[in-house]
């Protein structure tokens, strides 16, 4: 099969099934381009964190085929997958941050993992933790932290090194409208810096404050293209309105 | 806008992270908390008592068997003292020209009492009342073969009629046996422990791995590598092993000091053969290290067959 140099991510007809329950995703077929901003909405229970962990590499498609970076990460060898992984930035739907470590360190974490220096790594991840207003907060453990602070630290450790997809679930569900914004803001600043978002969310207000996103919706597992997004080239929001 | 601070291309920087300090800060370190550096000082005082008995047992096998190996006694059974006396001159005389024959040295008379007194009480001055055997040692240069000692019965036979030679080995011959007997004892008692070692450590690598699950996710999503994750793991169990290993190790090694003074005060030839020399303590320093070794081991594989199970 032929790659192209153009994609990111690239679905083939694939399904998912948890155990031997129905299917929870069917026949999704689409192409992710570099540099792109999408958002993925649909109902609760349509199926978009399963799409996005297929997307970070923590489930396995029952069927079809998926390619990341021009490579089949369905065949590829176990081993290989943290290179991929340190290519994404995920945040959680429910944070997943280290209990016993304090936002500074799970900020850190990727970083670490990459083997940074701790004195290359410490500048950044301070002003990472002044951007998402947490600088006052850089000890505290996460149990310490209320549900707004938690998900900025998970979107901080997300982001810290600059990965070349960041795959959002729900990022801004728990901060207020304000603090969306401002992070929202952030993706949008990664986004220019060329990292490709998808962004999953059933705020619909949110969709509307990045005029150049790209718009996926989830319907029962099932994928939908209502603005021409996973055509290519992707027709923009902004000229389909 | 200002831009975000980020990290460029931390992703290439490879995959060598998270060794040493923030590697074992990714674990809560709730260290000595748990049973398992107990566990495993427990097992390493057991180990360190038996090999020490073992060794031990192993020299005074080894330092009696090289005293005896060319030793010969020869004993005139005679109750006459006057004929008694006569055949063990002449044996002695005929012995010390007798080729391959190293020393010959007739045990005196008062040595002989005193060896008996004990059991005997006073005979010394009253020869006549119980005939007691008169003894030659005799030390032959190189192996005792039967062959050379039918040689020398044939001999003795012509000078002393009443002779009888016994190589001193095989007075000892049960006693060897049966230390070679408690030497396998001693082994499999040391190969148990391993056992039950590991076991233990697999238990507490999987108690620490369930309650560590979270985080072992979280860097596992992060793009940490299996050996990464299991690095950290070991690096804490190795810890908990060194920690245990040393106590265990200084523990059983006091008792072993304690019981050596006991025997020592028993001033018995044999058991003096019993000390442990600089190797064998070697040998015994190496049970906390491969206590140690083990231990990260088990945790190892136990972390890679978990990690194996995740995407
Ligand atoms: N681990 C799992 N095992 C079995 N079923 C699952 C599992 N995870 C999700 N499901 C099911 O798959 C379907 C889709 O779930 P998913 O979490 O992807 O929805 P979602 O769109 O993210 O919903 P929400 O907006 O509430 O987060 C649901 O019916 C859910 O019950
Ligand atoms: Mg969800």
């Amino acid at each position: 099969m032929t790659t192209n140099q153009e994609e990111i991510v690239h679905f083939d007809n694939v399904g998912l099934r948890y155990g031997t329950g129905r299917e929870v995703l069917s026949d999704l077929s689409f192409t992710l381009y570099p540099g792109s901003f999408y958002f993925l909405t649909g109902a609760s229970g349509a199926g978009k964190t399963s799409l996005l962990k297929l997307l970070y590499l923590a489930q396995r498609p029952s069927r079809g085929m998926i390619r990341m970076f021009g490579t089949d990460v369905i065949t590829v060898p176990r081993g290989r997958l943290p290179g991929f992984r340190r290519r994404l930035g995920v945040v959680f739907q429910d944070f997943r941050l280290v209990p016993h470590l304090s936002a500074f360190d799970n900020v850190a974490l990727p970083l670490r993992v990459a083997g940074v220096a701790e004195e290359e790594l410490r500048g950044p991840v301070a002003d990472m933790l002044d951007w998402v207003g947490l600088t006052d907060r850089s000890d505290a453990r996460p149990a310490t932290l209320s549900g707004g602070e938690q998900q900025r630290v998970a979107i901080a450790r997300a982001v810290i090194g600059r990965p070349d997809m960041l795959v959002a679930d729900e990022p801004t569900g728990n901060v207020d409208p304000d603090m969306a914004i401002k992070l929202l803001r952030l993706f949008e600043a990664l986004n220019r810096l060329g990292t490709t978002v998808v962004v999953a969310t059933h705020d619909l207000h949110l969709l509307k404050k990045v005029p150049e996103s790209l718009i996926m919706r989830l319907d029962k597992g099932r994928l939908s293209d209502p603005t021409g997004a996973l055509r290519y080239p992707p027709r923009r929001v902004a000229a389909a309105q | 806008m200002k831009t975000p601070p980020v990290v460029t291309r931390a992703v290439a920087r490879g995959f060598s992270g998270l060794a040493g300090r923030s590697g074992a800060q990714l674990l809560p370190q709730a260290r000595l908390a748990g049973p398992m550096p107990w566990v495993i000082a427990i097992m390493v005082a057991l180990m360190t008592v038996a090999a020490c008995g073992g060794l031990a047992l192993s020299n005074i096998a080894r330092g009696t068997k090289a005293e005896l190996a060319g030793g010969l006694t020869v004993q005139i059974v005679e109750a006459a003292p006057q004929a008694r006396a006569a055949q063990a001159r002449a044996a002695a005389a005929k012995l010390a020209r007798w080729p391959g024959v190293a020393a010959v040295r007739p045990v005196p008379e008062e040595e002989l009492n005193a060896l008996i007194a004990p059991w005997l009480g006073e005979v010394a001055g009253d020869a006549e009342a119980i005939p007691v055997p008169a003894l030659i040692d005799v030390r032959l240069d190189g192996r005792l073969t039967a062959e050379r000692i039918r040689a020398l019965r044939r001999m003795l036979a012509h000078v002393a009629p009443a002779a009888r030679v016994d190589a001193q080995a095989n007075w000892l011959q049960p006693v060897f046996s049966a230390i070679r007997s408690l030497q396998w004892l001693v082994l499999a008692l040391i190969l148990l422990l391993g056992l039950a070692t590991s076991a233990a450590v697999w238990l507490a690598a999987r108690t620490a791995l369930g309650s560590n699950r979270e985080t072992i996710e979280v860097v596992h999503h992060l793009g940490g590598t299996d050996s990464q994750i299991a690095r950290i793991f070991q690096q804490s169990v190795a810890y908990d092993a060194a920690l245990g290993g040393t106590a265990g190790l200084a523990l059983g090694a006091a008792a072993v000091f304690l019981i050596a003074g006991r025997f020592a005060a028993l001033e018995s030839g044999m058991v003096a053969g019993g000390g442990l020399g600089w190797s064998d303590w070697l040998l015994i320093a190496l049970i906390p290290v491969a206590g140690v070794v083990l231990a990260m081991l088990t945790a190892r594989l136990t972390v890679l067959a978990a990690l194996r199970r995740m995407l």
